[in-house]
């Protein structure tokens, strides 16, 4: 589904990521792991669009979408949970919805059927449906921009830091519904810090380390490597 | 009874016609968080063409709408010829070329036209009187205060109810995200542009409707009612600008009713000695705008 080939990214002088090369393949959940500043978010934000490529390439079923405008990756069926959540707080969560299906805003069926479907999927969204989404609590925050994001029926879900600052009861809760989207047979890339719950849920997982891939394998792979500390805190083993 | 009636009308059609200036202005800042200001140029495209239209035998529903259209075109033409080359690269660049494009529209209507003064086609409407409950006000008033409710109304309804308001609503807030999922910066800057020429050309005619002529510099006084309207309401919220209009309405028209007429002429100090007393209570406006979001 998904092909990175020694992808690259620089800021100005620094370079953030120095050739990373991954794959996903349909209907497979695949977690970047690694610590802060390892290069995570900007693979995840160099393939959605929002920062250029210095080098390499990422395809999507076969088509280069390299450095595309963020509007045409979502449009080819990439979409994106940035870590930063960024609903849109003056927006109601129904409003939010209904961006998120942009991209087929022709379809009001289909969009309607899967206005339902999150709302079976996150109920408490459909509690809220017509608050600003910047009256959500940070939980409910993070369920409404997955949803958002599975409104444009997405080949693809890229998910950066779904866990982060939540109360690990809510983690849970989050955690349970990426299960459950992937059980539907969404294609996930997941990036997240917290390692135990990203195990948990993935079929392969990526090491990275200083905007290199450090390690490579399945999850039970992973978990069981006894270095995995030392790759993930960048004692060479 | 008479006065305040004389009052409310004149506080409310001037506040219309400022309410839709300033919208007009903080419909393209919202979203680009720059200040187009070529703005006023809009509103004198909209009067060179109920001037250059004015022998044609048109009706005059007509001449306006064509007058509207050219202002819509002119504001699209703004971002294609002032915006759009520079926008990714610099502020600063887009303040000059915005200021240019502001200039050399002025400068053709000198050079093509005329600098004198030139007398635009109104129906006989506009210069007719109504009596209500004894108050003699021109019947323009009330067209404006009309047109005023009908174009908010109407505004409130595209970005409330159509993906595409809620789209540029959401673009204000944060662009990057709004591209994320989809939506296009170009046809939302474009939309913006265009939505801002309409309320401008609208404008226009309300506003030459009350001079009957047309200059080049004609411009310039509603741009800067439509900056101070916005920096008064907060120039990051769509609200706050409609009401921005209609409070620097009520400064003005009470302004006009209480000085003597010797200090009449002095009128704009005493109002922006009020703007700045405003702003050291509120420095950000009376209303604060959503969060802040990325300049694209």
């Amino acid at each position: 589904m998904l092909e990175v080939v020694d992808l690259e990214v620089r800021y100005g002088a620094i370079r953030a990521l120095r050739g990373i090369s991954l794959t996903v393949k349909k209907g497979e959940l695949v977690a970047l792991i690694g610590a802060n500043g390892a290069g995570k978010s900007s693979a995840m934000m160099c393939i959605a669009g929002a920062l250029k490529a210095a080098g390499g390439s990422v395809r999507l079923v076969g088509e280069d979408i390299t450095s595309g405008k963020p509007e045409s990756i979502v449009r080819r069926g990439i979409a994106t949970v940035p870590e930063t959540r960024d609903v849109f707080p003056d927006l109601t969560v129904d409003e939010n919805l209904t961006l998120g299906g942009y991209t087929r805003r022709g379809d009001a069926a289909g969009l309607a059927e899967d206005r339902a479907k999150m709302f079976a999927l996150f109920p408490r969204l459909a509690e809220r449906c017509g608050q600003p989404a910047g009256t959500l609590s940070g939980g409910e925050q993070q369920m409404l921009v997955i949803a958002r994001a599975m409104m444009s029926r997405p080949k693809m879900l890229l998910l950066d830091e779904p866990s982060l600052g939540l109360a690990p009861v809510i983690v849970d809760q989050i955690f349970a519904m990426i299960a459950q989207l992937k059980a539907a047979g969404t294609t996930i890339l997941l990036v997240e810090q917290n390692v135990a719950k990203a195990l948990s849920v993935a079929d392969r997982v990526y090491v990275m380390r200083l905007g290199r891939i450090a390690a490579s394998g399945t999850a039970a792979e992973i978990s069981a490597a006894t270095d995995l500390s030392a790759l993930y805190l960048g004692a060479e083993p | 009874m008479t006065f305040a009636i004389q009052f409310v009308i004149d506080v409310l059609s001037l506040g219309g016609a400022y309410a839709l200036m300033a919208l007009g202005l903080v419909i393209v800042y919202g979203i680009l968080r720059l200040v187009n200001f070529a703005y006023g140029e809009l509103i004198m495209v909209a009067g060179y063409t109920m001037f250059l239209f004015s022998g044609s035998g048109l009706p005059w529903l007509v001449m306006a709408a064509v007058a509207v259209i050219m202002a819509v075109l002119a504001g699209i033409a703004t971002d294609y010829v002032a915006f759009r080359p520079v926008r990714a690269k610099s502020v600063t660049a887009v303040l000059i070329t915005s200021f240019a494009f502001s200039t050399l529209l002025q400068n053709a209507a000198l050079l093509f036209i005329s600098p004198r003064p030139q007398t635009v086609p109104l129906p006989a409407l506009f210069s007719q009187t109504v009596t209500i409950g004894g108050a003699i006000t021109p019947l323009r008033n009330l067209i404006t205060i009309a047109a005023a409710v009908i174009l908010l109304a109407l505004f409130a309804l595209l970005m409330r109810r159509t993906v595409l308001g809620i789209a540029m609503r959401a673009a204000a807030t944060n662009f990057t995200m709004a591209r994320m999922l989809g939506v296009p910066a170009n046809l939302i800057i474009s939309s913006a542009f265009a939505i801002s020429g309409f309320l401008a050309g609208v404008v226009g005619l309300l506003w030459i409707g009350r001079i009957g002529t047309v200059v080049p510099g004609i411009g310039l006084e509603p741009l800067l009612v439509a900056f101070i309207a916005t920096v008064i309401g907060g120039m990051r919220s769509l609200s706050g600008a409609v009401i921005g209009g209609f409070l620097l309405a009520l400064i003005d028209t009470t302004l006009n009713y209480t000085l003597s007429q010797d200090l009449l002429k002095f009128r704009d100090a005493f109002t922006f000695s009020l703007v700045i007393l405003i702003l050291l209570w509120r420095p950000e406006g009376l209303v604060k705008g959503p969060a802040t979001g990325q300049r694209t």
